[in-house]
C-alpha cells in the first residue's frame, strides 16, 4: 500500500513540475485574436487586418469637457500643438489648419497634375470658356473672392477644384477655430497613431502621452477656468487598453474575493485546515494542467482563457468536497478505500458528462473557445484523477472533517415536505415550468440570441454610446464600410482606387452614398498624372484656344500671361511623387488609406453613408465596382463582416452544443443502462437550462456565445448532482442519504458563490457567465432533490 | 402654410418701415444706439439684393442678384438666383456655400479675409453693435429715418480683404452696403423688400 502511495505521489508531482514548467515558459497573448478566426477566409483576412492595423483601429477620439468654452478651446490648442510634434502620432486635428501655407503651395504648385478636372477638353476653347465663366461667377461670392488675386495664374480655378476634391467629407462643427460637438460642451480633436491598434503596449503609450500633453497644456492657462477642464478618451485603442486593464483587474479582484469566500465556506464546513489546503489540491493541480494543456496545444494561451480559469474552480472544488464529505463514516474516520468503491464511479460518470458537454466546444472556429474546451477538459479531468488517487494518498493519519449530517438532515426535512406532494403535482409543476420557459423562448425567438460581436465587448453600453456620440459630432471618422483595393505596388492600387472611386462617385450623384475617401485625391497614380500633363497644349495651341474662349467674357488674354507660362512649365515637370508629400497634411492623409503588408499594398476607400448615421446598401456597392469592372476591389463591411463571423461561431457553438448533449446522452444510457434513469438525471438539467434562459430572456438580456458556454456548465456542474440522486435512488448500498445531500448543498453553495461573484463584475462576458451558471447550478440541484424525491415519495 | 407664414413676415416688415420711416432724430451716437437696438428688435428680415461686382481684372462689372434673409441672432443666408444659384448660410462663424454640384463648409476662423464681407452684414442686421466693434471702427453720419455707417477694419489680416464697409439705411432697414477693397475692388449691394414668393 506505501509503495503505491509512493508512487502515485511521484507520478503526481512529475505531472505537476512539467506542467509548471510548460506553464512558465508558454507565451501569452493578450490582444484580440482570441475572437478572430483561426483559419480566416481572405475576406475574413482583410476584416483581420482592418481590425488589427487600419486607419480605424489606429484612432484616438479626443474629447475636452468641462470649464468654460474660451478654456476648452486653448486648451484643445495646445494639447494638439504638443502632439503633432509627437512621433506616435502620425496626424492630430482639431479643425487648425495645419501647415496652411505649404499645403497650399504644394496644391497650388501641381494644381495640373492633382486636379481631376483636367483633361484635354478642359484646354479647349469651349473648355476654357466655362471654366473661366464658372472662376468670374465665382468672383461673385466672398468665398470665390478669395481666389481673386489667383485668377490670372488659374483662371480655370484648378485650386478651388482640388480643395474641392480633398474637402468632400462633412467638417465637424467648430467655434473659434477648433473642433466642437454638437451641442458645444466638448471641444474635440482626432490623433492617429502611427503604431498599429492591435499593439496595446503603444497604444497604451500614446494614451499616456495625450493626457501628458493635455496636463501640460491644461497646466499652462490662467487658473480658475482650466482647471475643471476634463479629457476624455475614445476610440479602438483607447478600448482595447481599458479592456486589457479591466480584465487583468476584474479576474484578480474576482479571483481573490471568490477565493476567500469559498475558503471561508469550505473552513466553516470542515473545520480543519488540513482538509482545506487538500480540497483546494484537485482545483490547483486542474488549473495548472489546464493552462498546461492549451499552451502545449496551441502553443500560446490567450488571457481571457486564463481569465476564465475561475470556472473550473466551480467544478473542480466539488470533487474534494463530495471525497470529504462521503468518505467520513459514521465513526468519524475516513474510508478512502470503501468511497473509491462506491462514489468514485458516481464522480467518475459526473465528470465523463462534464468532459462531452465541454469537448463541444473544442472543433470550434473561435481560438478563445476552443482554448476553453481543452483547458476545462484537461483541468477536470486532473482534478478527479487527484481527487481519486492523490488525496486519498495524501490523507493524514486521524484527519477528520466536522460531521456535516446535521447539515444534510435539515436540508432533508426541507426536502421532506416535497414528499408530502404527490408525483404527479410534480410532473405537473415540471411540465408547467418547461411549457412556459418553452413559451417565453419561443415569444423572444427572434431576439433571443445578440449576434453582434460587441455581444462580447469589455466595454460598457455607455462607453460605446460616448464614442458613437463623438464619432457623429466629428463626422466622418466612423469607418464602418470600406472598398479595398489590393495589389503589389503603390502606383497599381492609385489606379484600381482611382477606377473604384469613379464608380463610387456615380453612387455618391445616386445617393446611394454620401462620400467617399480615396488616396489617389491626395496622390492620382503616375499614369492619371501623365495623361493630365499630356493633355496640357504647347503655347501656341493655349493661346489660339484662349482668345477664342474669351469671346464675351469680361476678362482680357493679356492679363493670363502667367496662366500660360505656368501651363508650359508643368509641361515639362517631373512628376508627383509621395515623397512630395512630405511636410505637407495630405501626407497624413495619404498615409491614413494605404496599407503596407508583406509584398501587398491596400489602397482603402472608406465609405460614408448617405444620412448622418444610416447604413450603406453593400450589395450596390458591389455591383457598381462590378459594372465598372473593378475587379481587384473588394467591399468590406467591418460590422456586418464581424458580426457575421460571430453569428457564425455562435450558430456553429450551438450545433455542438446540441451534438455534446446527444453524446453525454449516449454516455449515461450506456453507463446507467435504463432509458427511464437517464431522462430522471436530464430532466432536472434541461429544465434548469431551459428556466435561466427563459429568465434572462425576461429580464431582457439577449443571450451571447458565454451564456452557451454557461449552460455548458449548468449541465456539466449539474450532472454530478442529478447522478448523486440517481445512484441514492438505485443503489443497494447508497450510504447516508443526509451526507450526499450535504456534500451537494456545500458543493452548490461554493459553486453559486464563485459564480455569482462574477455577476457583479463590469465585464459583459463575466457576468453572462455568472448570471447563468450561478442561478442554473442552483435550480439543478432543486429540480434533480424535487423529481428524485417525488419519484421515490411515488414509489413509496 | 410656409408661403403664408413668410408673407406674414414680408408684412411685419413693410408695416416696420411705415412705423420708423416717419421718425427724425439728431444726428449723434445716440442715433447710432437707437438704430442698432430698432434693428436688434426684429427677428427675421427678408429683402432682395442686386449686387454690382467692379473688379480691376475684368472688363465690365459683374452683376447678380437674389435673396437675403436674416434670423436672429446670428443667421444669414444669401441666395443668389442670378446668374448662377447659389446658396450662402453663415450661422455662428461657419460660412456653407452651396451651389448645384455641391457643398462647401468654411470655418471663418481660417479666413479672416473672409470674415467682414458676411459680418458687417450680419452684426448690422443683428443691431449688434459690440460685434461691429470688434472688427471695425465705426463712424456714424445722418439721422435714424436715414443713416450711414461706415466700418473700416482693425486688423490687419481683415485689412487686407477689404478696407471699408459702408452701409446706407432707413430706420431699420438697410438699402445699400458697399464693400470697397485694399486694391480698388468694389461690391455695391442695393437691397429693397422682397417680392420673390
Amino acid at each position: 500500500m506505501n509503495v503505491r502511495r509512493a508512487r502515485v505521489l511521484i507520478v503526481w508531482l512529475g505531472c505537476v513540475a512539467i506542467a509548471i514548467l510548460v506553464v512558465a515558459r508558454a507565451h501569452y497573448i493578450t490582444d484580440l485574436s482570441a475572437f478572430l478566426p483561426a483559419h480566416p477566409t481572405p475576406t475574413q483576412q482583410l476584416l483581420v487586418d482592418q481590425l488589427r492595423d487600419g486607419p480605424a483601429s489606429r484612432l484616438i477620439l479626443i474629447a475636452i469637457e468641462q470649464g468654460d468654452s474660451a478654456s476648452r478651446t486653448r486648451v484643445s490648442t495646445g494639447l494638439v500643438e504638443r502632439l503633432r510634434k509627437d512621433p506616435q502620432f502620425s496626424s492630430v486635428n482639431n479643425g487648425e489648419a495645419v501647415a496652411g501655407q505649404r499645403d497650399r503651395e504644394f496644391l497650388f504648385q501641381h494644381r495640373y497634375l492633382l486636379s481631376e478636372t483636367v483633361n484635354a477638353q478642359r484646354f479647349t476653347a469651349a473648355g476654357l470658356s466655362d471654366a473661366i465663366r464658372e472662376t468670374i461667377d465665382n468672383l461673385a461670392s466672398p468665398a470665390g473672392l478669395l481666389f481673386k488675386s489667383l485668377l490670372p495664374r488659374d483662371p480655370t480655378g484648378e485650386l478651388l477644384n482640388i480643395i474641392d476634391q480633398l474637402g468632400r467629407s462633412p467638417a465637424p462643427e467648430s467655434h473659434d477655430g477648433v473642433w466642437i460637438s454638437a451641442d458645444g460642451t466638448r471641444a474635440l480633436a482626432v490623433a492617429q497613431t502611427a503604431a498599429s491598434g492591435s499593439d496595446s503596449d503603444a497604444q497604451a503609450r500614446a494614451i499616456d502621452a495625450i493626457r501628458a500633453a493635455f496636463a501640460a497644456a491644461a497646466g499652462e492657462s490662467p487658473q480658475g477656468a482650466a482647471n475643471s477642464v476634463q479629457l476624455r478618451l475614445s476610440g479602438p485603442g483607447v478600448f482595447a487598453v481599458a479592456a486589457r486593464a479591466k480584465i487583468e483587474r476584474a479576474a484578480v479582484r474576482l479571483s481573490i474575493a471568490s477565493s476567500i469566500l469559498v475558503v471561508t465556506l469550505l473552513l466553516l464546513v470542515y473545520r480543519s485546515l488540513p482538509a482545506l489546503g487538500l480540497g483546494l489540491l484537485p482545483v490547483a493541480t486542474g488549473a495548472l494542467v489546464g493552462i498546461a494543456a492549451v499552451a502545449l496545444g496551441f502553443g500560446a494561451v490567450h488571457g481571457i482563457t486564463l481569465g476564465f480559469g475561475i470556472t473550473l474552480i466551480g467544478e473542480s472544488v466539488d470533487y474534494s468536497i463530495y471525497f470529504f464529505v462521503q468518505s467520513r463514516q459514521a465513526a468519524g474516520g475516513v474510508a478512502a478505500g470503501s468511497w473509491q468503491q462506491s462514489w468514485w464511479p458516481t464522480i467518475r460518470l459526473g465528470m465523463l458528462t462534464s468532459v462531452c458537454g465541454f469537448a463541444s466546444l473544442l472543433p470550434s472556429g473561435f481560438p478563445g473557445l476552443k482554448q476553453l474546451g481543452l483547458y476545462s477538459i484537461s483541468g477536470l479531468i486532473a482534478a478527479a484523477l487527484v481527487t481519486r488517487h492523490v488525496l486519498p494518498a495524501l490523507l493524514p493519519a486521524g484527519f477528520a472533517i466536522r460531521d456535516v449530517t446535521p447539515l444534510g438532515l435539515k436540508v432533508g426535512a426541507l426536502l421532506r415536505r416535497v414528499q408530502d406532494l404527490s408525483g404527479r403535482t410534480i410532473l405537473l409543476g415540471g411540465a408547467v415550468l418547461v411549457a412556459l420557459a418553452l413559451g417565453v423562448l419561443y415569444h423572444d425567438r427572434e431576439s433571443l440570441w445578440n449576434r453582434e460581436l460587441s455581444a462580447l465587448s469589455p466595454i460598457s453600453t455607455d462607453e460605446q454610446n460616448y464614442d458613437a456620440k463623438l464619432r457623429a459630432d466629428l463626422g466622418a471618422a466612423d469607418v464602418r464600410d470600406l472598398v479595398i483595393v489590393s495589389g503589389p505596388d503603390v502606383e497599381s492600387i492609385l489606379r484600381g482606387a482611382e477606377r473604384a472611386a469613379r464608380a463610387l462617385q456615380s453612387l455618391v450623384d445616386g445617393k446611394i452614398i454620401g462620400g467617399f475617401e480615396n488616396p489617389a485625391a491626395y496622390l492620382p497614380s503616375m499614369a492619371t498624372q501623365e495623361s493630365r500633363r499630356s493633355s496640357l497644349p504647347s503655347a501656341a495651341d493655349l493661346r489660339a484656344n484662349l482668345s477664342q474662349a474669351l469671346q464675351g467674357l469680361p476678362l482680357r488674354a493679356d492679363r493670363l500671361q502667367p496662366f500660360l507660362e505656368d501651363i508650359e512649365a508643368t509641361r515639362h515637370v517631373a512628376l508627383v511623387t509621395p515623397r512630395d508629400l512630405a511636410g505637407t497634411s495630405m501626407r497624413a492623409g495619404f498615409d491614413a488609406l494605404i496599407l503596407h503588408q508583406k509584398d501587398q499594398w491596400n489602397a482603402l476607400l472608406p465609405l460614408r453613408s448617405a444620412v448622418a448615421g444610416g447604413t450603406i446598401d453593400i450589395r450596390q456597392v458591389v455591383a457598381a465596382l462590378k459594372d465598372s469592372g473593378v475587379d481587384e476591389a473588394q467591399v468590406l463591411d467591418l460590422k456586418q463582416e464581424s458580426d457575421a463571423l460571430y453569428g457564425n461561431y455562435l450558430a456553429e457553438a450551438i450545433h455542438f452544443s446540441l451534438a455534446g448533449f446527444l453524446a453525454l446522452t449516449a454516455l449515461l444510457l450506456i453507463a446507467l443502462r435504463s432509458p427511464l434513469r437517464v431522462a430522471r438525471v436530464l430532466a432536472p438539467l434541461v429544465l434548469a437550462v431551459l428556466t435561466v434562459a427563459a429568465g434572462l430572456a425576461i429580464a431582457g438580456v439577449r443571450l451571447s456565445i458565454l451564456h452557451l458556454v454557461g449552460m455548458l456548465l449548468i449541465v456539466a456542474v449539474g450532472s454530478n448532482y442529478a447522478l448523486f440522486f440517481d445512484r441514492q435512488a438505485n443503489s443497494a448500498e447508497a450510504g447516508d442519504e443526509a451526507l450526499t445531500l450535504a456534500a451537494l448543498v456545500i458543493a452548490n453553495a461554493s459553486t453559486v458563490i464563485g459564480f455569482g461573484l462574477l455577476s457583479f463584475s463590469q465585464i459583459p462576458v463575466l457576468v453572462a457567465l455568472g448570471t447563468t451558471v450561478a442561478p442554473g447550478t442552483f435550480l439543478a440541484l432543486l429540480f434533480a432533490a424535487t423529481g428524485f424525491r417525488a419519484a421515490r415519495s411515488a414509489h413509496a | 402654410m410656409m408661403s403664408r407664414i413668410l408673407s406674414v413676415i414680408a408684412l411685419g416688415i413693410l408695416s416696420a418701415i411705415g412705423h420708423t420711416a416717419v421718425r427724425a432724430a439728431p444726428a449723434d451716437l445716440r442715433d447710432l444706439d437707437q438704430v442698432m437696438g430698432m434693428l436688434a428688435m426684429r427677428q427675421h428680415g427678408r429683402v432682395e439684393f442686386i449686387e454690382q461686382q467692379f473688379l480691376a481684372v475684368l472688363n465690365h462689372p459683374i452683376e447678380s442678384s437674389g435673396e437675403l434673409r436674416y434670423d436672429a441672432p446670428d443667421r444669414l443666408e444669401k441666395r443668389t438666383l442670378k446668374p448662377r444659384a447659389e446658396t450662402l448660410v453663415l450661422t455662428g462663424e461657419t460660412l456653407s456655400v452651396e451651389r448645384a454640384h455641391g457643398r462647401r463648409v468654411m470655418d471663418l476662423h481660417a479666413y479672416p479675409q473672409v470674415l467682414p464681407f458676411v459680418e458687417s452684414i450680419r452684426a448690422t442686421l443683428a443691431g449688434d453693435r459690440k460685434a461691429l466693434e470688434r472688427l471695425f471702427r465705426l463712424d456714424f453720419a445722418g439721422g435714424v429715418s436715414r443713416w450711414t455707417l461706415t466700418l473700416v477694419p482693425l486688423e490687419s489680416k481683415v485689412k487686407q480683404s477689404v478696407s471699408q464697409v459702408r452701409i446706407d439705411g432707413a430706420g431699420d432697414q438697410l438699402l445699400k452696403v458697399e464693400i470697397r477693397q485694399p486694391d480698388g475692388d468694389r461690391s455695391l449691394m442695393t437691397l429693397r423688400p422682397s417680392t420673390l414668393p
